[in-house]
Protein backbone atom coordinates (compact mmCIF):
# COMPACT_ATOMS: atom_id res chain seq x y z
CA UNK A 1 0.00 0.00 0.00
CA UNK A 2 2.85 2.34 0.80
CA UNK A 3 3.98 2.60 -2.80
CA UNK A 4 0.64 3.22 -4.51
CA UNK A 5 0.54 6.31 -6.71
CA UNK A 6 -2.17 7.76 -4.48
CA UNK A 7 0.10 7.53 -1.45
CA UNK A 8 2.95 9.18 -3.32
CA UNK A 9 0.59 11.92 -4.47
CA UNK A 10 -0.42 12.50 -0.87
CA UNK A 11 3.20 12.67 0.20
CA UNK A 12 4.02 15.15 -2.53
CA UNK A 13 1.00 17.31 -1.65
CA UNK A 14 1.87 17.10 2.03
CA UNK A 15 5.26 18.59 1.24
CA UNK A 16 4.22 21.22 -1.28
CA UNK A 17 1.05 22.63 0.28
CA UNK A 18 2.87 24.11 3.30
CA UNK A 19 5.44 25.66 0.97
CA UNK A 20 2.65 27.04 -1.20
CA UNK A 21 0.81 28.61 1.74
CA UNK A 22 4.02 30.09 3.14
CA UNK A 23 4.96 31.47 -0.27
CA UNK A 24 1.57 33.09 -0.73
CA UNK A 25 1.68 34.61 2.72
CA UNK A 26 5.23 35.85 2.20
CA UNK A 27 4.06 37.61 -0.95
CA UNK A 28 1.23 39.23 0.99
CA UNK A 29 3.72 40.39 3.61
CA UNK A 30 6.25 41.71 1.11
CA UNK A 31 4.03 43.13 -1.60
CA UNK A 32 3.03 46.49 -0.05
CA UNK A 33 6.61 47.17 1.06
CA UNK A 34 8.02 46.32 -2.37
CA UNK A 35 5.40 48.48 -4.09
CA UNK A 36 6.55 51.52 -2.12
CA UNK A 37 10.25 50.77 -2.64
CA UNK A 38 10.10 50.34 -6.42
CA UNK A 39 7.70 53.20 -7.08
CA UNK A 40 9.76 55.64 -5.05
CA UNK A 41 12.34 55.52 -7.87
CA UNK A 42 9.88 56.30 -10.66
CA UNK A 43 8.53 59.42 -12.27
CA UNK A 44 4.98 60.30 -11.37
CA UNK A 45 3.59 59.17 -14.70
CA UNK A 46 5.04 55.68 -14.25
CA UNK A 47 3.85 55.42 -10.65
CA UNK A 48 0.31 55.61 -11.91
CA UNK A 49 0.77 54.16 -15.39
CA UNK A 50 2.74 51.05 -14.49
CA UNK A 51 2.80 50.62 -10.72
CA UNK A 52 3.84 46.95 -10.81
CA UNK A 53 6.89 47.38 -12.98
CA UNK A 54 10.44 47.92 -11.85
CA UNK A 55 11.87 51.34 -12.74
CA UNK A 56 13.76 51.35 -16.05
CA UNK A 57 15.82 53.98 -17.81
CA UNK A 58 12.68 55.67 -19.13
CA UNK A 59 10.79 55.79 -15.85
CA UNK A 60 13.64 56.19 -13.34
CA UNK A 61 13.48 59.39 -11.34
CA UNK A 62 14.79 60.69 -8.04
CA UNK A 63 12.49 63.68 -7.91
CA UNK A 64 10.80 62.43 -4.72
CA UNK A 65 14.13 62.11 -2.92
CA UNK A 66 15.12 65.60 -4.08
CA UNK A 67 11.93 67.04 -2.61
CA UNK A 68 12.47 65.24 0.67
CA UNK A 69 16.17 66.02 1.08
CA UNK A 70 15.67 69.65 0.10
CA UNK A 71 13.85 70.01 3.37
CA UNK A 72 16.69 70.27 5.83
CA UNK A 73 14.67 68.86 8.71
CA UNK A 74 15.04 65.22 7.75
CA UNK A 75 18.64 64.81 8.92
CA UNK A 76 17.61 66.40 12.23
CA UNK A 77 14.84 63.85 12.65
CA UNK A 78 17.27 61.02 12.03
CA UNK A 79 19.75 62.46 14.48
CA UNK A 80 17.05 62.89 17.14
CA UNK A 81 15.79 59.34 16.71
CA UNK A 82 19.31 57.99 16.86
CA UNK A 83 20.22 59.92 20.01
CA UNK A 84 17.00 58.95 21.79
CA UNK A 85 17.11 55.30 20.76
CA UNK A 86 20.81 54.80 21.44
CA UNK A 87 20.89 56.56 24.82
CA UNK A 88 17.71 54.87 26.02
CA UNK A 89 19.08 51.53 24.88
CA UNK A 90 22.41 51.86 26.70
CA UNK A 91 20.75 53.10 29.88
CA UNK A 92 18.11 50.35 29.80
CA UNK A 93 20.68 47.61 29.34
CA UNK A 94 23.06 48.93 32.02
CA UNK A 95 20.48 49.84 34.65
CA UNK A 96 18.36 46.79 33.84
CA UNK A 97 21.32 44.42 34.10
CA UNK A 98 22.35 45.94 37.44
CA UNK A 99 18.87 45.44 38.90
CA UNK A 100 18.57 41.96 37.39
CA UNK A 101 21.92 41.07 38.95
CA UNK A 102 20.80 42.25 42.37
CA UNK A 103 17.53 40.32 42.14
CA UNK A 104 19.03 37.07 40.88
CA UNK A 105 22.25 37.09 42.92
CA UNK A 106 21.35 38.24 46.40
CA UNK A 107 18.87 36.82 48.82
CA UNK A 108 18.10 40.13 50.55
CA UNK A 109 15.05 41.10 52.51
CA UNK A 110 12.26 42.20 50.16
CA UNK A 111 13.69 40.56 47.07
CA UNK A 112 10.39 38.97 46.03
CA UNK A 113 8.49 42.19 46.71
CA UNK A 114 10.91 44.23 44.62
CA UNK A 115 10.66 41.76 41.75
CA UNK A 116 6.86 41.88 41.93
CA UNK A 117 6.84 45.69 42.08
CA UNK A 118 9.03 45.89 38.99
CA UNK A 119 7.03 43.30 37.07
CA UNK A 120 3.76 45.25 37.33
CA UNK A 121 5.14 47.41 34.55
CA UNK A 122 5.33 44.46 32.16
CA UNK A 123 1.57 44.30 31.81
CA UNK A 124 0.45 47.88 32.44
CA UNK A 125 1.19 50.10 29.43
CA UNK A 126 3.02 53.30 30.35
CA UNK A 127 0.77 55.28 27.99
CA UNK A 128 -2.02 55.14 30.55
CA UNK A 129 0.07 57.43 32.73
CA UNK A 130 0.45 60.03 29.98
CA UNK A 131 -1.46 62.75 31.81
CA UNK A 132 0.84 62.33 34.81
CA UNK A 133 3.95 62.06 32.65
CA UNK A 134 3.19 65.30 30.81
CA UNK A 135 2.61 67.15 34.10
CA UNK A 136 5.84 65.76 35.49
CA UNK A 137 7.77 66.79 32.38
CA UNK A 138 6.27 70.27 32.52
CA UNK A 139 7.38 70.70 36.12
CA UNK A 140 10.85 69.32 35.36
CA UNK A 141 11.04 71.58 32.28
CA UNK A 142 11.66 68.55 30.09
CA UNK A 143 8.91 69.15 27.54
CA UNK A 144 10.33 69.33 24.02
CA UNK A 145 13.63 67.82 25.08
CA UNK A 146 15.14 64.53 24.04
CA UNK A 147 16.02 63.88 27.70
CA UNK A 148 12.33 63.67 28.58
CA UNK A 149 11.73 61.07 25.89
CA UNK A 150 14.78 59.05 26.93
CA UNK A 151 13.69 58.92 30.59
CA UNK A 152 10.21 57.71 29.66
CA UNK A 153 11.53 55.06 27.29
CA UNK A 154 14.00 53.73 29.86
CA UNK A 155 11.24 53.51 32.48
CA UNK A 156 9.02 51.75 29.96
CA UNK A 157 11.64 49.20 28.92
CA UNK A 158 13.06 48.38 32.37
CA UNK A 159 10.42 45.96 33.73
CA UNK A 160 10.65 43.42 30.91
CA UNK A 161 14.42 43.85 30.60
CA UNK A 162 14.93 43.11 34.29
CA UNK A 163 12.56 40.16 34.17
CA UNK A 164 14.30 38.50 31.22
CA UNK A 165 17.86 39.33 32.26
CA UNK A 166 17.42 37.94 35.76
CA UNK A 167 16.33 34.63 34.20
CA UNK A 168 19.51 34.55 32.18
CA UNK A 169 21.67 35.61 35.12
CA UNK A 170 20.38 32.72 37.21
CA UNK A 171 21.93 30.37 34.68
CA UNK A 172 25.45 31.71 35.14
CA UNK A 173 27.29 28.99 37.15
CA UNK A 174 27.62 29.79 40.82
CA UNK A 175 31.11 28.26 41.08
CA UNK A 176 32.44 30.91 38.78
CA UNK A 177 31.23 33.76 40.94
CA UNK A 178 32.20 32.08 44.20
CA UNK A 179 35.70 31.42 42.91
CA UNK A 180 36.05 35.12 42.12
CA UNK A 181 34.73 36.00 45.57
CA UNK A 182 37.34 33.78 47.20
CA UNK A 183 39.96 35.60 45.15
CA UNK A 184 38.72 38.77 46.79
CA UNK A 185 36.78 40.28 43.89
CA UNK A 186 34.24 42.93 44.88
CA UNK A 187 30.57 42.46 44.03
CA UNK A 188 30.88 45.18 41.37
CA UNK A 189 33.76 43.29 39.80
CA UNK A 190 31.67 40.10 39.73
CA UNK A 191 28.86 42.00 38.00
CA UNK A 192 31.38 43.10 35.40
CA UNK A 193 32.40 39.49 34.99
CA UNK A 194 28.84 38.20 34.54
CA UNK A 195 27.83 40.81 31.95
CA UNK A 196 29.84 39.39 29.01
CA UNK A 197 28.47 35.93 29.82
CA UNK A 198 24.90 37.02 29.06
CA UNK A 199 25.84 38.96 25.93
CA UNK A 200 23.37 37.06 23.67
CA UNK A 201 20.49 37.98 25.97
CA UNK A 202 21.63 41.60 26.09
CA UNK A 203 21.74 41.68 22.28
CA UNK A 204 18.24 40.27 21.92
CA UNK A 205 16.74 42.61 24.48
CA UNK A 206 18.65 45.45 22.87
CA UNK A 207 16.93 44.91 19.54
CA UNK A 208 13.53 44.49 21.15
CA UNK A 209 13.99 47.66 23.15
CA UNK A 210 15.21 49.63 20.17
CA UNK A 211 12.48 48.89 17.65
CA UNK A 212 9.49 50.16 19.66
CA UNK A 213 11.43 53.27 20.70
CA UNK A 214 12.45 54.11 17.13
CA UNK A 215 8.89 53.45 15.92
CA UNK A 216 6.96 55.19 18.69
CA UNK A 217 4.61 57.98 17.71
CA UNK A 218 2.74 58.63 20.96
CA UNK A 219 5.41 60.14 23.22
CA UNK A 220 7.18 62.23 20.55
CA UNK A 221 3.76 63.60 19.63
CA UNK A 222 2.89 64.48 23.21
CA UNK A 223 6.20 65.22 24.95
CA UNK A 224 8.46 66.54 22.18
CA UNK A 225 6.47 67.70 19.14
CA UNK A 226 8.69 70.70 18.29
CA UNK A 227 10.48 70.54 14.95
CA UNK A 228 13.84 70.61 16.75
CA UNK A 229 13.08 67.50 18.80
CA UNK A 230 10.83 65.54 16.43
CA UNK A 231 11.88 61.94 15.79
CA UNK A 232 11.77 60.24 12.40
CA UNK A 233 8.44 58.59 13.10
CA UNK A 234 6.80 61.85 14.11
CA UNK A 235 8.58 63.81 11.38
CA UNK A 236 7.46 61.41 8.67
CA UNK A 237 3.93 61.44 10.04
CA UNK A 238 3.77 65.25 9.88
CA UNK A 239 5.61 65.51 6.59
CA UNK A 240 3.28 63.00 4.94
CA UNK A 241 0.29 64.86 6.30
CA UNK A 242 1.42 67.99 4.42
CA UNK A 243 2.63 66.38 1.21
CA UNK A 244 -0.16 63.90 0.85
CA UNK A 245 -0.74 64.75 -2.81
CA UNK A 246 2.95 64.69 -3.81
CA UNK A 247 3.23 60.97 -4.49
CA UNK A 248 6.93 61.07 -5.33
CA UNK A 249 7.77 62.76 -2.04
CA UNK A 250 5.47 60.48 -0.04
CA UNK A 251 6.97 57.29 -1.50
CA UNK A 252 10.53 58.60 -1.11
CA UNK A 253 10.06 59.61 2.52
CA UNK A 254 8.43 56.28 3.36
CA UNK A 255 11.38 54.50 1.79
CA UNK A 256 13.89 56.65 3.67
CA UNK A 257 12.10 55.99 6.94
CA UNK A 258 11.96 52.23 6.31
CA UNK A 259 15.52 51.64 5.13
CA UNK A 260 17.44 51.93 8.45
CA UNK A 261 15.10 49.56 10.26
CA UNK A 262 14.97 47.12 7.34
CA UNK A 263 18.77 46.97 7.09
CA UNK A 264 19.08 46.48 10.84
CA UNK A 265 16.42 43.80 10.72
CA UNK A 266 17.92 41.89 7.82
CA UNK A 267 21.36 41.94 9.44
CA UNK A 268 20.12 40.84 12.86
CA UNK A 269 16.96 38.88 12.03
CA UNK A 270 18.54 35.50 12.61
CA UNK A 271 19.91 36.33 16.06
CA UNK A 272 16.73 38.15 16.91
CA UNK A 273 14.40 35.29 16.05
CA UNK A 274 16.74 32.73 17.54
CA UNK A 275 16.80 34.62 20.82
CA UNK A 276 13.00 34.75 21.02
CA UNK A 277 12.73 31.06 20.32
CA UNK A 278 15.47 30.31 22.86
CA UNK A 279 13.85 32.58 25.44
CA UNK A 280 10.41 31.13 24.94
CA UNK A 281 11.57 27.56 25.40
CA UNK A 282 13.13 28.35 28.74
CA UNK B 1 14.32 29.88 58.39
CA UNK B 2 17.78 29.14 57.25
CA UNK B 3 20.08 32.11 57.11
CA UNK B 4 22.60 31.87 54.31
CA UNK B 5 25.93 33.56 54.75
CA UNK B 6 25.02 36.29 52.23
CA UNK B 7 21.69 37.11 53.80
CA UNK B 8 22.22 40.42 55.48
CA UNK B 9 19.51 43.00 56.15
CA UNK B 10 20.43 45.14 53.19
CA UNK B 11 24.01 45.24 51.92
CA UNK B 12 25.07 48.51 50.37
CA UNK B 13 26.02 47.03 46.98
CA UNK B 14 22.50 45.64 46.55
CA UNK B 15 21.22 49.16 47.00
CA UNK B 16 23.71 50.49 44.43
CA UNK B 17 22.60 47.87 41.89
CA UNK B 18 18.89 48.39 42.45
CA UNK B 19 18.58 52.12 43.09
CA UNK B 20 18.80 53.48 39.51
CA UNK B 21 16.18 51.06 38.15
CA UNK B 22 13.79 51.51 41.05
CA UNK B 23 14.22 55.27 40.94
CA UNK B 24 13.62 55.71 37.20
CA UNK B 25 10.77 53.21 37.14
CA UNK B 26 9.08 54.80 40.14
CA UNK B 27 9.51 58.43 39.09
CA UNK B 28 8.68 58.08 35.39
CA UNK B 29 6.23 55.20 35.35
CA UNK B 30 4.61 54.31 38.67
CA UNK B 31 4.24 57.84 40.02
CA UNK B 32 2.71 59.29 36.81
CA UNK B 33 0.34 56.31 36.59
CA UNK B 34 -0.85 56.80 40.16
CA UNK B 35 -1.00 60.55 39.66
CA UNK B 36 -3.13 60.06 36.53
CA UNK B 37 -5.52 57.88 38.48
CA UNK B 38 -5.62 60.52 41.22
CA UNK B 39 -6.26 63.34 38.75
CA UNK B 40 -9.34 61.54 37.49
CA UNK B 41 -10.99 62.64 40.75
CA UNK B 42 -10.12 66.32 40.24
CA UNK B 43 -11.20 69.13 38.00
CA UNK B 44 -9.30 72.09 36.64
CA UNK B 45 -10.76 75.49 37.34
CA UNK B 46 -10.48 78.58 35.17
CA UNK B 47 -7.39 79.72 37.09
CA UNK B 48 -5.73 76.38 36.34
CA UNK B 49 -6.20 75.34 39.97
CA UNK B 50 -7.09 71.74 40.82
CA UNK B 51 -10.02 70.92 43.01
CA UNK B 52 -11.28 67.58 44.21
CA UNK B 53 -14.66 66.66 42.79
CA UNK B 54 -15.11 63.03 43.75
CA UNK B 55 -16.48 60.79 41.04
CA UNK B 56 -17.99 63.71 39.07
CA UNK B 57 -15.67 63.02 36.11
CA UNK B 58 -16.84 59.44 35.93
CA UNK B 59 -20.46 60.48 36.12
CA UNK B 60 -19.78 62.95 33.32
CA UNK B 61 -18.06 60.27 31.25
CA UNK B 62 -21.07 57.98 31.53
CA UNK B 63 -23.91 60.50 31.29
CA UNK B 64 -22.79 63.70 29.52
CA UNK B 65 -23.74 63.73 25.86
CA UNK B 66 -20.28 65.09 24.96
CA UNK B 67 -18.61 62.01 26.39
CA UNK B 68 -20.88 59.03 26.96
CA UNK B 69 -21.79 58.19 23.34
CA UNK B 70 -18.13 58.57 22.34
CA UNK B 71 -16.95 56.40 25.20
CA UNK B 72 -19.34 53.55 24.44
CA UNK B 73 -18.63 53.72 20.73
CA UNK B 74 -14.86 53.69 21.33
CA UNK B 75 -15.24 50.75 23.70
CA UNK B 76 -17.40 48.81 21.24
CA UNK B 77 -15.03 49.57 18.37
CA UNK B 78 -12.11 48.50 20.51
CA UNK B 79 -13.75 45.14 21.16
CA UNK B 80 -14.32 44.72 17.41
CA UNK B 81 -10.67 45.65 16.82
CA UNK B 82 -9.68 43.02 19.40
CA UNK B 83 -12.07 40.40 17.98
CA UNK B 84 -10.58 40.76 14.49
CA UNK B 85 -7.11 40.21 15.96
CA UNK B 86 -8.22 37.15 17.91
CA UNK B 87 -10.15 35.62 15.01
CA UNK B 88 -7.77 36.45 12.18
CA UNK B 89 -4.31 37.34 13.42
CA UNK B 90 -3.82 34.61 16.01
CA UNK B 91 -5.19 31.65 13.98
CA UNK B 92 -3.12 32.72 10.95
CA UNK B 93 -0.12 33.12 13.25
CA UNK B 94 -0.68 29.60 14.54
CA UNK B 95 -1.09 28.17 11.05
CA UNK B 96 2.08 29.82 9.78
CA UNK B 97 3.99 28.69 12.87
CA UNK B 98 2.81 25.10 12.42
CA UNK B 99 3.88 25.13 8.78
CA UNK B 100 7.24 26.69 9.61
CA UNK B 101 7.86 24.16 12.37
CA UNK B 102 7.60 21.37 9.79
CA UNK B 103 11.04 22.42 8.63
CA UNK B 104 12.28 22.74 5.08
CA UNK B 105 15.07 24.64 3.43
CA UNK B 106 13.23 27.90 3.01
CA UNK B 107 12.11 28.10 6.63
CA UNK B 108 14.47 30.90 7.62
CA UNK B 109 13.54 32.91 4.57
CA UNK B 110 9.80 32.65 5.18
CA UNK B 111 10.22 33.45 8.84
CA UNK B 112 12.27 36.57 8.12
CA UNK B 113 9.89 37.84 5.43
CA UNK B 114 6.67 37.25 7.37
CA UNK B 115 8.05 38.95 10.48
CA UNK B 116 9.30 41.96 8.50
CA UNK B 117 6.20 44.21 8.68
CA UNK B 118 6.23 43.80 12.46
CA UNK B 119 9.49 45.70 12.85
CA UNK B 120 8.34 48.69 10.79
CA UNK B 121 6.74 51.68 12.39
CA UNK B 122 2.94 51.74 12.48
CA UNK B 123 3.11 55.17 10.84
CA UNK B 124 4.90 53.71 7.81
CA UNK B 125 2.52 50.76 7.62
CA UNK B 126 -0.49 53.04 7.87
CA UNK B 127 0.67 55.24 5.01
CA UNK B 128 1.71 52.30 2.84
CA UNK B 129 -1.73 50.76 3.09
CA UNK B 130 -3.41 54.08 2.52
CA UNK B 131 -1.55 54.27 -0.77
CA UNK B 132 -2.22 50.64 -1.71
CA UNK B 133 -5.95 50.95 -1.03
CA UNK B 134 -6.23 54.39 -2.61
CA UNK B 135 -8.62 54.15 -5.58
CA UNK B 136 -6.57 56.91 -7.25
CA UNK B 137 -3.54 54.64 -7.46
CA UNK B 138 -5.69 51.60 -8.09
CA UNK B 139 -3.11 49.03 -7.05
CA UNK B 140 -5.47 47.03 -4.84
CA UNK B 141 -8.19 47.20 -7.47
CA UNK B 142 -6.01 45.88 -10.28
CA UNK B 143 -4.73 43.10 -8.01
CA UNK B 144 -8.30 42.02 -7.30
CA UNK B 145 -9.20 42.28 -10.98
CA UNK B 146 -6.31 39.97 -11.81
CA UNK B 147 -7.96 37.24 -9.74
CA UNK B 148 -11.44 38.17 -11.06
CA UNK B 149 -12.58 39.69 -7.80
CA UNK B 150 -12.48 43.28 -9.01
CA UNK B 151 -16.16 43.84 -8.15
CA UNK B 152 -15.27 43.46 -4.45
CA UNK B 153 -13.17 46.58 -4.45
CA UNK B 154 -14.49 49.72 -2.82
CA UNK B 155 -13.22 52.70 -0.89
CA UNK B 156 -13.04 50.51 2.21
CA UNK B 157 -11.18 53.03 4.32
CA UNK B 158 -13.63 55.79 3.51
CA UNK B 159 -16.87 54.03 4.31
CA UNK B 160 -18.11 54.03 7.92
CA UNK B 161 -19.26 50.42 7.80
CA UNK B 162 -16.00 48.98 6.49
CA UNK B 163 -13.30 51.36 7.78
CA UNK B 164 -12.88 49.77 11.22
CA UNK B 165 -12.53 46.21 9.93
CA UNK B 166 -10.14 47.41 7.21
CA UNK B 167 -7.92 49.18 9.73
CA UNK B 168 -8.07 46.13 12.02
CA UNK B 169 -6.97 43.86 9.17
CA UNK B 170 -4.06 46.17 8.36
CA UNK B 171 -2.98 45.90 11.99
CA UNK B 172 -3.37 42.12 11.73
CA UNK B 173 -1.21 42.12 8.61
CA UNK B 174 1.50 44.00 10.48
CA UNK B 175 1.53 42.06 13.72
CA UNK B 176 0.82 38.47 12.63
CA UNK B 177 4.57 37.86 13.06
CA UNK B 178 4.30 38.09 16.85
CA UNK B 179 1.88 35.18 17.47
CA UNK B 180 3.67 33.30 14.70
CA UNK B 181 7.05 33.56 16.34
CA UNK B 182 5.72 32.80 19.84
CA UNK B 183 3.88 29.68 18.66
CA UNK B 184 6.81 28.67 16.52
CA UNK B 185 9.18 28.88 19.47
CA UNK B 186 7.09 26.42 21.46
CA UNK B 187 6.35 24.12 18.54
CA UNK B 188 10.01 23.55 17.70
CA UNK B 189 10.63 22.77 21.37
CA UNK B 190 8.30 19.76 21.33
CA UNK B 191 10.46 16.61 21.41
CA UNK B 192 10.42 14.42 18.29
CA UNK B 193 9.59 11.31 20.32
CA UNK B 194 6.13 12.64 21.19
CA UNK B 195 5.03 13.29 17.62
CA UNK B 196 6.85 10.19 16.39
CA UNK B 197 4.92 8.03 18.84
CA UNK B 198 1.63 9.42 17.58
CA UNK B 199 2.67 8.80 14.00
CA UNK B 200 3.58 5.20 14.74
CA UNK B 201 0.11 4.76 16.22
CA UNK B 202 -1.25 5.78 12.82
CA UNK B 203 -2.26 9.38 13.52
CA UNK B 204 -2.32 11.77 10.56
CA UNK B 205 -0.43 15.05 10.62
CA UNK B 206 -3.69 16.85 11.37
CA UNK B 207 -4.51 14.58 14.31
CA UNK B 208 -0.98 14.78 15.66
CA UNK B 209 -1.20 18.55 15.64
CA UNK B 210 -4.50 18.84 17.50
CA UNK B 211 -4.10 15.89 19.86
CA UNK B 212 -0.41 16.10 20.71
CA UNK B 213 0.99 19.52 19.88
CA UNK B 214 -1.97 21.81 20.55
CA UNK B 215 -2.40 20.80 24.23
CA UNK B 216 1.28 21.53 24.69
CA UNK B 217 0.98 25.05 23.29
CA UNK B 218 -2.19 25.97 25.19
CA UNK B 219 -0.25 28.13 27.70
CA UNK B 220 1.14 30.11 24.76
CA UNK B 221 -2.37 30.53 23.35
CA UNK B 222 -3.23 32.29 26.60
CA UNK B 223 -0.11 34.45 26.53
CA UNK B 224 -0.78 35.46 22.92
CA UNK B 225 -4.38 36.25 23.86
CA UNK B 226 -3.50 38.54 26.76
CA UNK B 227 -0.70 40.25 24.80
CA UNK B 228 -3.20 40.91 22.01
CA UNK B 229 -5.72 42.27 24.50
CA UNK B 230 -3.30 44.65 26.21
CA UNK B 231 -1.84 45.77 22.88
CA UNK B 232 -5.25 46.38 21.30
CA UNK B 233 -6.72 48.34 24.20
CA UNK B 234 -3.65 50.54 24.18
CA UNK B 235 -3.52 51.01 20.39
CA UNK B 236 -3.47 54.48 18.91
CA UNK B 237 -0.75 55.04 16.29
CA UNK B 238 -2.34 53.25 13.34
CA UNK B 239 -5.73 54.93 13.60
CA UNK B 240 -4.18 58.33 14.28
CA UNK B 241 -1.95 57.93 11.22
CA UNK B 242 -4.62 56.67 8.86
CA UNK B 243 -7.70 58.46 10.09
CA UNK B 244 -6.47 61.31 12.30
CA UNK B 245 -7.46 62.11 15.88
CA UNK B 246 -11.11 62.24 14.86
CA UNK B 247 -10.96 58.59 13.78
CA UNK B 248 -13.19 59.12 10.78
CA UNK B 249 -15.28 58.63 8.86
CA UNK B 250 -17.82 59.78 11.41
CA UNK B 251 -15.83 58.34 14.36
CA UNK B 252 -16.33 54.84 12.96
CA UNK B 253 -12.70 53.87 13.71
CA UNK B 254 -12.55 55.56 17.11
CA UNK B 255 -11.00 53.30 19.76
CA UNK B 256 -10.03 53.96 23.38
CA UNK B 257 -6.58 55.30 22.47
CA UNK B 258 -7.87 57.95 20.04
CA UNK B 259 -10.74 58.84 22.37
CA UNK B 260 -8.22 59.32 25.19
CA UNK B 261 -6.03 61.51 22.99
CA UNK B 262 -8.94 63.73 21.91
CA UNK B 263 -10.30 64.05 25.43
CA UNK B 264 -6.86 64.98 26.76
CA UNK B 265 -5.79 67.38 23.99
CA UNK B 266 -9.10 68.46 22.56
CA UNK B 267 -10.29 68.74 18.98
CA UNK B 268 -11.79 71.40 16.76
CA UNK B 269 -14.94 72.05 18.76
CA UNK B 270 -13.84 71.04 22.21
CA UNK B 271 -11.00 72.12 24.45
CA UNK B 272 -8.67 69.52 25.85
CA UNK B 273 -9.29 68.46 29.42
CA UNK B 274 -6.45 66.77 31.33
CA UNK B 275 -8.57 65.48 34.18
CA UNK B 276 -11.22 64.05 31.86
CA UNK B 277 -8.33 62.55 29.89
CA UNK B 278 -7.10 61.00 33.11
CA UNK B 279 -10.59 59.61 33.67
CA UNK B 280 -10.58 57.94 30.25
CA UNK B 281 -7.07 56.59 30.96
CA UNK B 282 -8.32 55.25 34.29
CA UNK B 283 -11.09 53.39 32.48
CA UNK B 284 -8.54 51.94 30.05
CA UNK B 285 -6.44 50.94 33.04
CA UNK B 286 -9.46 49.22 34.57
CA UNK B 287 -10.28 47.37 31.34
CA UNK B 288 -6.71 46.16 30.92
CA UNK B 289 -6.52 45.20 34.59
CA UNK B 290 -9.73 43.16 34.32
CA UNK B 291 -8.32 41.44 31.23
CA UNK B 292 -5.05 40.61 32.95
CA UNK B 293 -6.79 39.35 36.09
CA UNK B 294 -9.21 37.20 34.06
CA UNK B 295 -6.24 35.75 32.24
CA UNK B 296 -4.34 35.07 35.46
CA UNK B 297 -7.18 33.50 37.40
CA UNK B 298 -9.41 31.92 34.79
CA UNK B 299 -6.87 30.83 32.21
CA UNK B 300 -3.36 30.56 33.54
CA UNK B 301 -4.45 28.64 36.63
CA UNK B 302 -6.52 26.07 34.78
CA UNK B 303 -4.31 25.40 31.83
CA UNK B 304 -1.74 22.81 32.60
CA UNK B 305 1.83 23.60 31.70
CA UNK B 306 3.81 20.57 30.65
CA UNK B 307 7.48 20.51 31.46
CA UNK B 308 9.18 19.33 28.26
Amino acid sequence: MKSTPLYRLQQALGKSIPILILTIYSLIALFPIVMVLINSFKAKKAIFGAPFELPDSATFSLIGYQTVTSRATFPTYFLNSSIVTFTALVLTLLIGAMAAFALSEYDFLGNAMTALYLSIGIMIPIRLGTVGILRLMVSLRLVNTLTGLILVYVAQALPLTIFILSQFMRQVPKDLKDAARIDGASEYRIFGMVLPLIRPALGAIGIFTMIPIWNDLWFPLILAPSSKTATVTLGVQQFLGQFVSDWNAVLASLTLAMIPILILYIVFSRQMIRSITAGAIK
Amino acid sequence: MQQTSRRRPFPIHVLVFLAPAILLYTVFMVFPLINSLRLSFFEIGSQNQMSFNGIQNYIKLFTNSNFAPFFWRALKNNFIFFAVHMLVQNPIGLLLAALLAEGGKLRNFFRTVIFMPTVLSVVIIGFIWQLILNPLWGVAESMLKAIHLGYLFGPWLGKPDSALVTVSLISVWQFVGIPMILFYAVLIGIPEELTEAARVDGATGWETFWRVKFPLILPTVGIVGILTFVGNFNAFDLIYTMKGANAGPDFSTDIMGTFFYRTFFGQQLQLGNPTMGATVAAMMFLIILIGVLLYMFLWARRVQTYEL
